[in-house]
């Protein structure tokens, strides 16, 4: 019956990181992940995050604010995906920002979405279910 | 105490602030994260934007006063408490806020010196209106208590 194949997997809910330098923000898609029941950590900073990211081996998803101060979300997303070890991890863009350039950019560095602020649970519902399926 | 009519009360405060362009849709949608996991996740998030645009409000004052002109830094600043009034679905504060950076765009000192004061006091009256309403709410108690059949 794969019972326990399919315990494992149902058991360890999704670990997304969200990156925003903004605690409203951060507090808004967390509360908007964990509603999708996925495991979120909120951290205020691409530094935050890459070093999150050196220590927890299991983030099955990023999604980062483009503007944010010392690191943007774009050169977040570089790194991760310069990385051979975090190259893997989809990575999704939010922005308040709807600039055609910066999403064209993004995309081609490899970001899984760019979602428009503020950001809707149906958004990122929909999201989650294509990339972390 | 009679639970349901202080809900009708909250919830009618609530038509009004939609109704007069405080808020809009997203505010909605944070209330609608609200759940038994976290059941004051919208009073949460409503402290948490007042904490931070009252800071964000202290910095476009020091900064309209140390950096004259510097409409790039000011543009910056209002760029954040506009994000945050969109996140929540502070309607009328964002155009506030949204006007202030078109000034700044035109590099009109006037005009952002004015609208920062509508930007106060959009902030103000905001606040006000939804800590009363907050107050109701936590007046009414916990939504089980409002659906308590036959009381």
């Amino acid at each position: 019956m794969g019972l326990g194949g399919e315990g494992s997997a149902a058991a360890a809910a999704p670990h997304v990181l969200a990156v925003d330098d903004s605690s409203v923000d951060r507090a808004v898609i967390a509360g908007i992940l964990r509603r999708s029941q996925f495991r979120v950590t909120a951290v205020d900073s691409g530094k935050r995050a890459l070093e999150l990211l050196g220590s927890e081996p299991n983030v099955s998803m990023i999604i980062t604010d483009y503007c944010m101060p010392e690191m943007t979300g774009y050169e977040l997303l570089k790194k991760v995906k310069e990385s051979s070890r975090l190259k893997e991890i989809p990575v999704v863009i939010m922005s308040s920002e709807n600039v055609p350039t910066r999403i064209n950019r993004c995309l081609e560095e490899g970001a899984e979405d760019f979602l428009l602020k503020p950001v809707h649970p149906a958004d990122v519902s929909r999201l989650c279910s294509r990339v972390l399926r | 105490m009679d639970y349901s009519n202080l809900r009708r009360q909250a919830a009618s405060m609530k038509k009004s602030l939609f109704d007069q362009g405080y808020l809009d849709e997203q505010f909605c949608q944070v209330e609608d994260l609200q759940d038994e996991a976290s059941p004051n996740f919208a009073e949460e998030v409503i402290t948490l934007f007042f904490k931070d645009s009252a800071r964000l409000i202290s910095n476009i004052e020091q900064a309209l006063e140390k950096y004259p002109k510097d409409f790039n830094k000011w543009d910056a600043y209002m760029q954040q408490l506009k994000g945050s009034c969109s996140s929540i679905g502070a309607s009328r504060m964002k155009s506030e806020c949204m006007s202030f950076r078109e000034f700044c765009g035109q590099g009109n000192v006037e005009g952002c010196m004015k609208s920062f004061q509508k930007v106060k006091r959009e902030h103000g009256v905001l606040r006000q209106k939804l800590e009363a309403y907050f107050q109701l709410l936590r007046q009414a108690g916990p939504a089980g208590a409002a659906t308590r059949p036959g009381m």
